[in-house]
């Protein structure tokens, strides 16, 4: 295990635990980010650098804006009165735990069987385009009509409200 | 980069941020920290694809890749709709925590 | 002994009158059908119908008599049966049919002839009478029955005409039903004749389990011919009869009942309450007759064997019976005051004499009493009829009197026929019967005390004869209105009947002995010789006395003296123990009310007692029963079926709420779930995928 994974790993988890945790959801969403950044240079360090790209681009720059619109429009800025864990946050944490610790234990079981190839795949972007019109036309296209779905419904769900008389 | 990572710290990484947004979604009552906590589960699972894409067979059929980028596109989509969702309960009930919306409850 | 004559030789086979002798009882059953369907004011359409059906059984039974007449003067003797098979099981069949030989016809004239005179007679009677219609349907009805009675060829099929004429006599004694005490004398007349004909049925079934049939004549197989009656003489039925004579004696009991003999005539003078054309027709003429005709009719049966010295033990029995009856019945006579009642001992005395007649003489003698004793005591009736008619419906005698001057014509027929009831010499048929029992009985081999019993009644009739006319006809008029003549369709019958009265003798007189010739099968030359038999002109001058006797006995103590209803009778002045006892019946009735009715009044209780507590109470006990196991029934499908199910449920339903709360509508708790499914999976997974 190389240094710098370690330290990439440690800023995503760090990221990750510091989203959990914080009680002010502005500071969960800028967390969260951080995670997402971390994640990102993961992908780079593992040679995917399209994935990578596509990480911040598409998580940072929109995912992470859309999450503090969502809090702003919900007035999430707003610590509310019960605290913001729930009362059984004990349970979650215990199957969280539990969840945690079969992956743990499967991945470390199958440490012998899983592959080892350490040459480094010399992926281009141009690759990734004819790919993407070749072998994987039939999911682009799918993806497009959903990601067209989603903007629209979204749209209307959360314009809906707008019009009705309070 | 000479790193002799072996995949199983990857996958390690993967599962406990798996975990950790699995706790988020389950202990946080706020309706976004959920949507976070399974952004979060989501990115893991990406980083388990890219790894086994990167240490697998045949790391130039890019199937590994594709994937997880169909992955991300889906999550934002995905995203983009359940906080829409949140911002419509918000405006219906007044509230965003989980635990006062039970109006499905059976 | 049986009677056969050698000269005569029997015909069986069929005429045309006997084939359709069926219509002359079906003649007037039919037209009382028809009446019943009438309405009420339909009165002269009714009449006629009546009169009408009755005028043609009439005519045919002249038709019958005539040919019987005829075969008789060629020298042969009738005896023509019609039989046909009514029922039959197996090899046993029950044959009914019709019979017709000089008995018979001389009973269809009879009953025929007097039943029209007095159905005419009747038009006039009931004309005030608003069931006038039912009337008349019951009196044909009635006409029609005893009609089947006389030409039956069946013991089965004449009890069953016996039982109808019994119904028509209970119809018409109660047919003032409104009355009590009329509606209680149909009800005594009807149970009385019951117990007769109880044992008349026990003689039906004991002849046909014996003979194998019930025919009078059939063929030579019957059940009077002399086949049947020699099986029926070598049986032995104990007390020393054989089979014949003690189902004769059974059949005698039925024919006691229904002629009113000594234990059971206490329901005749209780009749007297129906109407009086009903107390003429069937009280005097031919109901009461048929216990005698009865009696005619199975003679062969009774007369079988000729066991002590010339007469069967049956015989004997109906001789002493019809002798004490004969006594007994004109003893309470004497002290009756009711005109009506009277003639109602009378008539059971004079029935007594019948069945002592058969018993001494056989068949003619008795038959031709009963003759000539059915038109003049028709006569005395209506006579009765008319007198109560024209004293506006008083029947007390005490309160009548010089009637002899208000109301003539019936004075003469009345005084004709009771001459004739008296015996009084020479012109009067009553002499010439009475007299032929009397004969019958000087001459009798097992006793004389018939015979001074038979006197002594005659004696006893002249007597209370004399006072009934004399309280009504002569002296003083006691009544409240004046008495008025009746009208020509009431009296007109009258003389016919007073002209039979006098005229019927002349076939029965010892010179002349026509009807006893007749109905035996012998020739009847008519010669004065007849009277030189030895004993028989004593025997005419004694009873000629003993009328004379009588009749003066009764004018010396009632002679033209009017006493007043208050007044105690001139006999019982003399001698009021007796009178008491006379005039209270000589107690049978109260008799009867203690021991039998008493009995059965208090067998009636205990058979409520039982019916109520025991067999009330067993049924009571299983409804409870059964009503407790519906409870009980009850009580398990309410809690346990019904409630088993419903906490059932209740159970589910609580379950199913129970259940509900994991839908908790938290979207977390969802979450939870999912995870630990996945864990639990992903566990299963990897735990069965190990090497």
């Amino acid at each position: 295990m190389s240094p710098i994974f370690y330290l990439l790993a440690a800023l995503t988890l760090a990221g990750g635990l510091a989203t959990v945790l914080l009680k002010h959801l502005v500071h969960a969403a800028l967390a969260v980010t951080v995670a997402f950044a971390g994640l990102a240079l993961l992908f780079l360090e593992l040679d995917a650098q399209f994935a990578g790209f596509a990480q911040i681009l598409v998580y940072i720059g929109a995912v992470a804006i859309l999450i503090v619109f969502a809090i702003l429009l919900t007035h999430g800025s707003e610590l509310p009165r019960e605290g913001v864990f729930s009362k059984t946050w004990f349970l979650g944490l215990v199957i969280a735990a539990g969840v945690f610790s079969v992956l743990g234990w499967a991945v470390l079981q199958s440490v012998s069987a899983v592959p080892q190839q350490n040459t480094v795949p010399t992926v281009t972007v141009n690759d990734i385009g004819i790919a993407l019109v070749g072998r994987y036309v039939l999911p682009l296209e799918i993806v497009a009509l959903l990601l067209t779905a989603a903007t629209i419904g979204a749209v209307i769900v959360a314009m809906h409200e707008k019009e009705r008389p309070k | 980069m000479t790193a002799a990572t072996p995949l199983a710290g990857y996958l390690l990484v993967a599962a406990m941020l798996f975990a950790i947004g699995l706790a988020g979604a389950l202990v946080r009552r706020n309706a976004i920290m959920v949507l976070i906590g399974i952004e979060l589960m989501l990115n893991s699972a990406n980083l388990n694809l890219i790894a086994f894409w990167r240490f697998g067979p045949h790391p130039e059929a890019l199937t590994g890749m594709m994937f997880a980028i169909f992955s991300i596109a889906v999550a934002a989509a995905e995203a983009a709709v359940g906080l829409g969702l949140v911002i419509a309960i918000y405006r219906h009930t007044g509230a965003a925590e989980l635990d006062k919306i039970d109006r499905m409850k059976g | 002994m049986i009677q056969e004559s050698a000269a005569f030789t029997p015909q069986f086979a069929p005429s045309a009158i006997t084939g359709i002798l069926w219509l002359i009882p079906a003649a007037p059953i039919v037209a009382s059908g028809a009446i019943a369907l009438l309405k009420q004011p339909r009165r002269k359409f009714a009449a006629t119908l009546a009169i009408g059906s009755l005028g043609v059984s009439l005519f045919l039974s002249l038709a019958a008599f005539a040919h019987v007449l005829s075969a008789w003067t060629h020298g042969a003797v009738t005896r023509e049966t019609v039989n046909f098979t009514w029922l039959q099981f197996g090899n046993t069949t029950v044959d009914l049919g019709w019979v017709l030989d000089p008995l018979a016809a001389v009973m269809l004239v009879m009953v025929s002839l007097v039943g029209l005179l007095i159905f005419i007679y009747s038009v006039g009677y009931m004309a005030h009478d608003e069931n006038f219609t039912r009337f008349f349907c019951f009196m044909s009805l009635f006409a029609g029955a005893m009609l089947g009675v006389v030409i039956s060829n069946n013991l089965l099929l004449l009890f069953m005409c016996w039982e109808i004429v019994g119904l028509t006599s209970y119809l018409l004694i109660g047919f003032w039903y409104q009355k009590p005490s009329a509606a209680a004398a149909a009800k005594k007349a009807f149970v009385t004749t019951r117990v007769g004909d109880i044992f008349f049925l026990l003689g039906i079934v004991w002849l046909f389990s014996n003979t194998g049939t019930l025919l009078f004549y059939n063929h030579g197989v019957g059940s009077l011919e002399p086949l049947a009656l020699t099986v029926l003489l070598t049986q032995h039925a104990g007390l020393g009869l054989s089979a014949a004579g003690a189902i004769g004696l059974l059949i005698f009991a039925g024919a006691a009942g229904k002629s009113g003999q000594l234990p059971l005539h206490v329901w005749l003078p209780d009749a007297m309450e129906g109407p009086t054309p009903v107390s003429a027709l069937i009280h005097a003429a031919t109901m009461v007759a048929a216990g005698v005709f009865l009696v005619a009719r199975v003679y062969p049966l009774m007369a079988a064997g000729s066991l002590i010295g010339g007469t069967t033990a049956a015989l004997t029995v109906v001789t002493w019976v019809g002798a004490a009856t004969a006594v007994f019945a004109a003893l309470i006579a004497v002290a009756q005051n009711d005109i009506k009642r009277i003639l109602a001992y009378s008539t059971v005395s004079q029935l007594g004499y019948m069945m002592a007649g058969l018993g001494v003489g056989g068949v003619a003698v008795g038959m031709f009493h009963l003759i000539t004793h059915a038109f003049f005591k028709a006569l005395l009736f209506l006579g009765a009829g008319s007198v109560i008619h024209g004293c506006h419906e008083e029947q007390d005698v005490r309160r009548m009197g010089g009637l002899k001057a208000d109301m003539p014509l019936t004075f003469i027929t009345y005084a004709i026929g009771m001459l004739a009831l008296c015996g009084f010499p020479l012109f009067f048929s009553g002499f010439w019967s009475k007299d032929g029992i009397l004969e019958a009985a000087q001459h009798w081999s097992v006793a004389k005390g018939p015979f001074y019993l038979l006197v002594f009644g005659a004696l006893l009739t002249a007597f209370y004869m004399t006072r009934q006319v004399c309280y009504v006809f002569f002296g003083m008029w006691r009544g409240h209105e004046f008495a008025h003549e009746s009208p020509k369709v009431m009296t007109l019958p009258l003389v016919i009947l007073a002209l039979f009265a006098m005229a019927l003798g002349l076939i029965g007189t010892p010179a002349w002995p026509w009807f006893r010739a007749f109905l035996d099968g012998q020739s009847a030359p008519f010669s004065w010789h007849g009277f030189a038999e030895p004993g028989l002109a004593v025997l005419m001058v004694v009873s000629s006395l003993i009328v004379f006797l009588g009749l003066g006995l009764g004018w010396w103590l009632y002679g033209d003296k009017s006493p007043s209803p208050e007044e105690p009778d001139a006999l019982e002045q003399r001698a009021p123990w007796l009178w008491a006892g006379l005039r209270d019946r000589l107690y049978v009735d109260e008799l009867y009310g203690v021991t039998v009715i008493a009995f059965y009044a208090w067998w009636a209780r205990v058979a409520d007692w039982f019916d109520r507590c025991v067999w009330g109470g067993i049924v009571a006990a299983v409804a409870w029963i059964f009503a407790a196991w519906a409870r009980l029934n009850r009580f398990l499908d309410v809690n346990w079926v019904d409630g088993g199910f419903d906490k059932t449920c209740e159970e589910l339903s609580n379950g199913g709420g129970l259940l509900a709360t994991v839908q908790s509508g938290r979207v977390q708790s969802y979450l939870r779930i999912l995870a630990v499914a996945v864990v639990a999976l992903a566990l299963i997974l990897l735990w069965s995928s190990r090497p």
